[in-house]
């Protein structure tokens, strides 16, 4: 049973102290759930992102949906049923919403006043600079060898590290066409990706 | 309709068909409150959009509560948040029910599918790295403040390299030169 508490107390963490957005999110799921408490393996988690992304839905909600019913299994095999896991997923993904709901019922006539004063736009002026900390230590985590050279063959880390160095310059950099600008969806180079995948090590 | 039936409906679509979460959500919540239903003002949206902000947590669904909220209380906020988060909840759960972790490792398909999704989802947080560097306006007097605190987190040292620890300091320090500035202007 420990493991739902600890379930729930992570997700309240994540969700007291996410600031900035699914991307800044992140990093605290998984400091908590793969560093910390090894819920899930490294591979897993950058699984969960791009299934997240390729789902409607914030992250924040879809990663406590997967982690919470993959969690109870893998901390105790006794409770690797779908019924446990379920019980998880309803709890991390109450744990994460719960806190916010009541601070956005009960504050707003706090953030209100304080908006005016300026004190609000200073804290999240500190806070900004964090928030792209927070995204780039989630990129630096998940550069790892799970993720670029599960096998451990060179051929591996150098198709892995071209697949990441073009999906980057999909996203980022919109491509002009005549006078039409196209920037990919991170849904499409998912799936672009996903067909490399399949053409180098599924045939 | 019930109006309460109807503000769950709406959140529940705006759940469902949005890819990309937050600031995906929010053009297409306005549009279906503010000019679709005409439940909310635009003026009231925008204050209500800044107060969903300020707070932490999923934006999505703290701008759903404050809506809901705004609209019909309690009950109007629960029924917006559970819209909202009900079909992603439902879509991933089905997901993980049939997509475990032993299928992605033990399937040679599916695996040689995510070997080449690992290192494009790497990318597609990089992307969000530079996007908000520059939304956040760094400057010299700035710009450490990320490298540290993306150094300190990924070199996992226990208690320093916790996020929440940056987080906390972010905001006290924005505090403490907010008030030293006020300071300043009233001598």
């Amino acid at each position: 049973m420990g493991i739902y508490w600890k379930l729930i107390w992570a997700y309240i963490k994540i969700g007291i102290f996410g600031f900035g957005g699914g991307y800044a999110m992140l990093s605290l799921v998984e400091k908590i759930v793969v560093s910390d408490n090894s819920w899930i393996s490294e591979q897993m988690f950058t699984d969960i992102v791009a299934i997240s992304q390729m789902t409607p839905g914030p992250i924040g909600i879809n990663s406590a949906t997967y982690i919470g019913f993959v969690a109870p299994g893998s901390y105790d095999p006794a409770l690797a049923s779908p019924l446990w896991g379920i019980l998880g997923s309803i709890l991390a993904t109450l744990a994460v919403t719960v806190p916010s709901f009541f601070l956005v019922l009960y504050s707003s006539h706090f953030i209100r006043r304080h908006q005016e004063s300026g004190v609000i736009k200073a804290i999240f002026s500190g806070l900004r600079p964090v928030v792209v900390g927070l995204i780039a230590s989630a990129a630096i985590m998940l550069m790892n060898s799970a993720n670029f050279n599960p096998n451990g063959e060179t051929s591996q880390l150098t198709a892995s590290i071209l697949i990441c160095v073009a999906a980057f310059c999909l996203v980022y950099f919109p491509i002009k066409l005549k006078n039409r600008t196209i920037k990919f969806h991170p849904i499409l180079v998912i799936i672009l990706a996903g067909i490399t995948g399949y053409l180098l090590y599924g045939i | 309709m019930n109006i309460y039936w109807q503000l769950f409906a709406s959140f529940f679509k705006i759940g469902a068909f949005t890819f990309g979460g937050g600031w995906a959500m929010i053009s297409i919540i306005e549009r279906e409150i503010v000019d679709k239903h005409h439940w909310i003002e635009k003026d009231d949206f925008l204050d209500l959009l800044a107060i969903a902000q300020s707070l932490p947590g999923i934006l999505a669904v703290n701008i759903a509560t404050a809506v809901g909220d705004k609209m019909r209380g309690m009950r109007g906020s629960i029924l917006a948040a559970a819209g909202t988060i009900l079909p992603s909840f439902l879509i991933i759960l089905a997901i993980a029910i049939f997509l475990t972790p032993d299928m992605i490792k033990n399937n040679r398909v599916i695996s040689s599918i995510f070997m080449g999704i690992r290192p494009a989802v790497v990318a597609l947080i990089v992307a969000p790295v530079l996007t908000s560097a520059r939304a956040a306006k760094l400057s010299w007097k700035t710009v450490w403040i990320p490298l540290v605190v993306a150094l300190m987190i990924s070199l996992d040292l226990g208690f320093v390299s916790n996020p929440i620890l940056y987080i906390i300091l972010g905001a006290l320090g924005g505090y403490i030169f907010w008030k030293i500035g006020r300071r300043g202007v009233r001598r």
